[in-house]
């Protein structure tokens, strides 16, 4: 079983949010999202400035096994992404919840986090998934 | 060894050369290339033995079991390809006016007829040239239907998880948004969750039933009337249509649109990205806007319908009317099998499917819907053999290939971990599901004695693992002489 580390907030879709206090987010894909994606080979990020919303598309991971898109857990305006992604995909396998970070949030209402997984309710859903 | 690195200047193959030089003083000097083209100079000898040696590394369904499942993979009957190739077809201009061309366009008109029937449809284009184009052509007359009504507030198309990739692109290129409906544990669509999203936005939702997951959904007949009062329209992705051919029609399961895809289920040549077919055929509502050009038929005569006869179709799609070489083929493997032929089809595509899903189960393999028949083509999941033995589907997949059998999809559909797909087909005998599952029953055992040995398969091919990973980060399609890299 993946960790979720528990100063993160999380997604039913395998989405993790830090909150950096300032009224920004940084976004990525769990440890358990890149293990069932397999080796990434591509990764399509959303311009920055562009509005994003609540669970809606705003990205995509690609591996060998499949393409999947990665929905915004917030709602506000994309305030920087990780360029180095587009050179060195595999960083999102490496470090999925550090230097593999997707995009960054300026968020419209900060008490939208309250809606959003622990890191226990994560833990259910990635067993639920394994059962 | 590429054909290019045997070359050396001055070596030619006589008789593939030109015999004179080609006149291109009727070419503006701007338009001409001012390097010749890296050819390779061989000799004959040499690219006959290049390209045969090329075609003996294939491992295909002419020389091997191709369980492919989702993409029927059965033999191509040889019949099918000598007639489509007689003179008159091969030689046939498509511009020749219609009284020439009275036998071909025959031909396309039976075959329009032919699979109204098998679809249970008022009308059929044959002109998509593909699966993913009839797909575009059935959602854009979704769109006409509505825009033509005046009932333009209609903006999504609800596709299931379970659906293929191309269903929710379709849609986008028609411009509507995508909404997911989840499956239910038993595979079939979620219909309380689609009750809920259903509404006046709706305007259709696009089923590939028998589903991806190799059931047939059972509540078809409620998820049309749920979608159908709503105002939607219901598109049938044909892409499963092998397993219920001549058994069940989409059209009285209450589908308004369905594309075929000729190159699968009426076994014409397809893989390595076509050519394919993708006729359409539409209920009563939609027949205005069916893509042109079509054939009719006006008293013993044949002749091509355009736009001046369908002033609302929704236009062309290619030049011409789509691949008419795969058309043929897929008439006359229709001619051949018959009306009774085609519930042959279903009825042996489906019971080597449940045979082989059976014999594996009671191997000790774990079915993705255990409780469900299987339709064409079932899953098995193979998540244990990854978790306890650290052997995952691929490596399954890779060690079937030294065994003699291609492997079937693998990681297909997304919603079931660790799975394949497999798919027999009706062409392959007793012997071969017997094979493939005493290969699957060795792989099994070698998984749980030397792990590593299935995990470093193939062993016995011209190539061994690839890197896959590598190739798809480092495109390299072009070769280049080695004094211009």
């Amino acid at each position: 079983m993946s960790n979720a580390p528990s100063e993160l907030k999380y997604t039913k879709s395998h989405e993790w949010i830090r909150d950096e206090g300032d009224g920004t987010v940084t976004i990525g894909i769990t440890e358990h999202a890149q293990e069932l994606l397999g080796d990434l080979v591509f990764v399509e990020l959303p311009e920055e400035g562009a509005s994003v919303e609540s669970g809606s598309e705003c990205a995509v991971v690609e591996s060998v096994k499949a393409a999947s898109d990665v929905y915004s857990p917030v709602t506000g305006e994309v305030s920087a992404v990780n360029e180095a992604l587009s050179d060195a995909p595999e960083t999102v396998n490496e470090d999925a919840f550090g230097d593999g970070w997707l995009f960054k949030v300026t968020l419209n209402d900060s008490a939208e986090l309250d809606d959003l997984l622990d890191a226990d309710a994560y833990t259910e859903v990635m067993e639920s998934e394994d059962h | 060894m590429l054909i290019f690195e045997q070359s050396k200047a001055g070596r030619r193959a006589t008789a593939q050369a030109p015999l004179s030089k080609a006149d291109i003083s009727d070419i503006p000097e701007q338009f001409r290339r001012k390097q010749a083209a890296a050819l390779p100079e061989v000799s004959e000898m040499q690219a006959v033995r290049h390209y045969t040696r090329l075609s003996q590394k294939n491992f295909s369904i002419d020389t091997h079991f191709y369980p492919l499942g989702s993409c029927t993979m059965k033999h191509n009957p040889r019949g099918s390809n000598e007639l489509a190739m007689l003179p008159g077809f091969l030689s046939r201009h498509p511009e020749a006016p219609d009284d020439h061309s009275q036998g071909f366009l025959a031909c396309m008109h039976d075959l329009q007829e032919i699979l109204k029937e098998v679809a249970g449809m008022k009308e059929v284009s044959l002109s998509p040239a593909a699966g993913a184009q009839g797909e575009f052509a059935g959602v854009a007359m979704i769109k006409a239907y509505h825009d033509a009504r005046g009932d333009t507030e209609r903006n999504e198309i609800l596709v299931p998880d379970a659906a293929h990739g191309t269903n929710p692109a379709s849609a986008v290129m028609c411009g509507y948004k995508v909404r997911e409906i989840p499956t239910g544990d038993d595979g079939d669509v979620d219909l309380e969750a689609l009750r809920e999203v259903v509404g006046p936005q709706t305007a259709g939702i696009m089923l590939t039933n028998p589903s991806t997951l190799g059931v047939f959904d059972r509540k078809i007949e409620a998820i049309a009337a749920l979608v159908h009062e709503a105002g939607g329209l219901l598109y049938y992705d044909g892409a499963n249509l092998n397993a219920i051919l001549g058994k069940v029609r989409p059209g009285d399961m209450g589908f308004d649109v369905i594309h075929m895809n000729l190159h699968k289920t009426f076994s014409t040549p397809h893989g390595g990205g076509g050519p394919g077919a993708g006729p359409v055929g539409v209920s009563e509502r939609l027949v205005p806007y069916l893509p042109v050009p079509m054939v009719a038929k006006d008293g013993d005569a044949f002749r091509w319908v355009f736009e001046e006869d369908c002033p609302d179709t929704i236009g062309r799609l290619s030049a011409f009317a789509g691949n008419a070489g795969i058309l043929l083929r897929a008439y006359i493997y229709a001619r051949m099998i018959g009306r009774e032929g085609m519930a042959r089809i279903a009825e042996y595509s489906t019971l080597n499917a449940n045979y082989m899903n059976k014999l594996l189960q009671e191997a000790g393999f774990e079915a993705a819907y255990p409780d469900r028949r299987a339709t064409h083509e079932f899953i098995i999941t193979l998540r244990k053999q990854a978790k306890e033995l650290g052997v995952n589907t691929m490596d399954f997949a890779k060690r079937l290939l030294d065994y003699g059998f291609h492997a079937p999809t693998t990681y297909f559909p997304l919603l079931v971990p660790e799975c394949l797909l497999i798919e027999p087909t009706e062409t392959e005998d007793k012997a071969s599901l017997d094979g493939f599952i005493e290969a699957m029953k060795q792989i099994q055992q070698e998984a749980e004695t030397d792990a590593e040995k299935v995990k470093g398969a193939p062993y016995t091919l011209p190539v061994r693992r690839l890197d896959d990973v590598r190739a798809a980060r480092e495109l390299d399609l072009r070769w280049t002489p080695a004094e211009n890299a």
